[in-house]
């Protein structure tokens, strides 16, 4: 299947994306992720101040499939979260890198783990295939 | 059809004044009950029926139930197979069904017999060494587990382990199971042969390792093929091993868990020891375990008291404790203990020889139209892929819905997670070869409509009481509470 996975956006294998603005960044869940859950019906999302190391867990998404985790890309505080999506998930679906956008971050640690288009591309094929 | 099969929900077909029963005239004085206790609020709108409709309004709906007595149940990962009969004989005869909880040892001597037997052919077809009968449930067995494991891990002094592997295509309840207990969840990665992946699993290991939680035949229905090795690097790293048995149907009498490495396990009573479940309930969730954790065993345990021929209960020393009241969900007991002694060691092999072939043949039949998850010869579920050549915008979900319209429960989908439009078919033993063959006959029919004609798998089910229901909104706004003003919104939108 064709997925959008814009050029300009940092990746990581847990299928979260990341728009790096100076040492703040926008985050959220790529439209592969959207498209494998299908529907969301729930989000946890954490509070405005917290802080998390990369890899560790953020929040809670389900759908009518499954749930899952949701992954810090990188060590980060939280700056704002987009409070919306827990009554409305239906953005996450539609508009995965636009309203459907999750967390504002201040990143406090490396990014030498995020993956460019090609590399989370090459991934995501491997695992749809 | 719909509109003959429509059942309105009870509440509509109420009209304000009719009773199902007439209460004797009042012969004391009346007196008014305090105010704070009435249900006025409640009782606004409470349906008003003859016992008549009562009974036709429940049994229409009690006539709509699909469940393993009515059709083909293939049911993946959760082992819905035919429970005989005869268990509720045996299970309702009076000595067993009337006998109270709290009654004298010494009055329930054949209750405790059974028990003590229970525990151990449990212990026999699993190698273990020790077995309590107490959780009411597999993912309370599985509670139990990981909670034993801390116990034994505390009392060597051993306190700095906090974490617990778990695969990622475990079942949900293993991560919960293991989180409820305190610790931290690490997932493990599965191989290109679904297997554990043998290098993310060692560098996973640490002083920190609790155990593995480990399913065997896995999620994806395969054996795990290094599972001797797997358990070697846990217990090298001084963890233990978590056998879930959701899928021990596949391997009764042919591998015991205890002697590949684990050190507790639960059994699902409720699913290969055939006592009912799914909605039916209760289920039953025993625990096996190795000598060194038998002192930790939740209780109370059945063992020989002096008089020979005797039983009486305890509790083993450093038990975890009570999980359950009494003495666990004792009526399926006496089910899984009269499936074991009907069958024996040859009957029960035969299981789960039949179980696996039955799922191998239905893999064959189909996996040249849906791609299968991993190419190997599976264990008692075939996990295959909604992903037919040449159908365009069709998904899993579209597939399990027309099955409906055929007659058949849908097999599990969505799961295990790590597969794609998982498609998860468990025949198990149950099914005849005429039944399989009309499972394929009709799983190839919707792959080819998939491809030649998608709006029938689209609109499907259309040959059901209800049509597709819409999912998402039910789950994203639930109505819990009959409400006529929603209703009627509902159906202006349909």
């Amino acid at each position: 299947m064709q997925y959008n996975l814009p050029a300009d956006l940092q990746y990581v294998e847990t299928d979260e994306w990341l728009r790096i603005e100076g040492d703040e960044a926008i985050v959220g869940i790529t439209d592969y992720a959207q498209s494998a859950l299908g529907d969301i019906v729930f989000l946890e999302l954490p509070e405005v101040g917290d802080t998390f190391t990369a890899g560790q867990t953020y929040g809670v998404i389900e759908s009518v499939k499954a749930s899952s985790d949701l992954y810090a890309p990188v060590d980060c505080e939280v700056l704002a979260v987009n409070s919306p999506l827990i009554d409305n998930q239906e953005p996450i679906n539609s508009d995965p890198y636009g309203d459907g956008w999750m967390l504002r971050i201040k990143i406090t640690g490396g990014t030498d783990q995020l993956l460019d288009v090609a590399a989370y591309t090459k991934s995501v094929e491997e695992r749809d295939h | 059809m719909s509109v003959y099969n429509s059942e309105p929900p009870i509440y509509e077909l109420s009209r304000t004044g009719k009773i199902g029963a007439n209460l004797p005239a009042l012969d004391v004085p009346a007196a008014a009950l305090p105010p704070h206790l009435l249900r006025e609020d409640e009782l606004a709108g409470f349906p008003e029926l003859s016992e008549t409709e009562v009974i036709r309004h429940f049994t229409r709906i009690s006539q709509r139930n699909v469940c393993i007595d009515t059709v083909m149940y293939p049911l993946g990962s959760c082992t819905m197979k035919y429970n005989p009969k005869l268990h509720e004989e045996a299970a309702r005869l009076p000595g067993f069904a009337a006998a109270h909880p709290m009654q004298d040892q010494s009055l329930s001597q054949g209750a405790l017999a059974l028990m003590y037997q229970l525990q151990h052919y449990l212990g026999e077809i699993s190698g273990f060494d020790a077995v309590s009968l107490q959780p009411a449930a597999g993912a309370q067995g599985e509670f139990a587990g990981i909670l034993v494991f801390r116990a034994y891990h505390l009392s060597r002094g051993d306190v700095d382990r906090t974490e617990v592997l778990v695969p990622d295509a475990a079942h949900g309840t293993n991560p919960a199971t293991a989180a409820m207990s305190g610790f931290k969840v690490i997932e493990v990665k599965s191989d290109a042969r679904g297997n554990v992946d043998m290098d993310d699993l060692k560098s996973k290991l640490s002083p920190r390792t609790v155990g593995m939680m480990l399913t065997n035949p896995n999620t994806v229905g395969l054996f795990e093929e290094q599972i001797v090795e797997v358990s070697r690097l846990v217990h090298a790293a001084g963890g233990l091993m978590y056998g879930d048995g959701a899928n021990f149907n596949a391997i009764l009498g042919i591998a015991k868990p205890g002697q590949v490495g684990f050190d507790f396990m639960h059994y699902n009573l409720h699913k290969t020891f055939t006592t009912p479940h799914g909605g039916g309930g209760p289920g039953s969730g025993a625990v096996g375990c190795t000598a060194a954790l038998a002192p930790f065993l939740p209780g109370p345990i059945v063992r020989e008291a002096e008089q020979a021929g005797t039983y009486e209960l305890f509790m083993p020393e450093q038990s975890i404790g009570r999980l359950k009241t009494f003495q666990g969900n004792f009526g399926m007991l006496v089910r899984a203990w009269t499936y074991i002694r009907t069958l024996g060691e040859y009957g029960l092999r035969e299981v789960s020889e039949t179980a696996v072939l039955n799922a191998n043949y239905v893999r064959t039949q189909l996996q040249d139209l849906y791609p299968v998850a991993i190419d190997r010869i599976c264990m008692h579920e075939a996990v295959l892929r909604g992903q037919i050549a040449g159908a365009q915008g069709i998904r899993t979900l579209d597939i399990a819905k027309r099955l409906i319209d055929f007659g058949i429960h849908p097999p599990t989908v969505y799961f295990p997670l790590i597969v794609p439009e998982a498609l998860m078919i468990e025949p198990t033993e149950t099914e005849s070869k005429v039944n399989m063959d009309r499972f394929i006959a009709v799983m190839r029919q919707i792959a080819s409509e998939a491809v030649e004609t998608p709006a029938v798998l689209h609109n499907a089910p259309t040959n059901a009481p209800v049509r597709r229901l819409d999912e998402v909104r039910a789950a994203r706004k639930p109505i819990l509470r009959y409400n006529a003003e929603k209703f009627a919104e509902l159906r202006r939108g349909e």
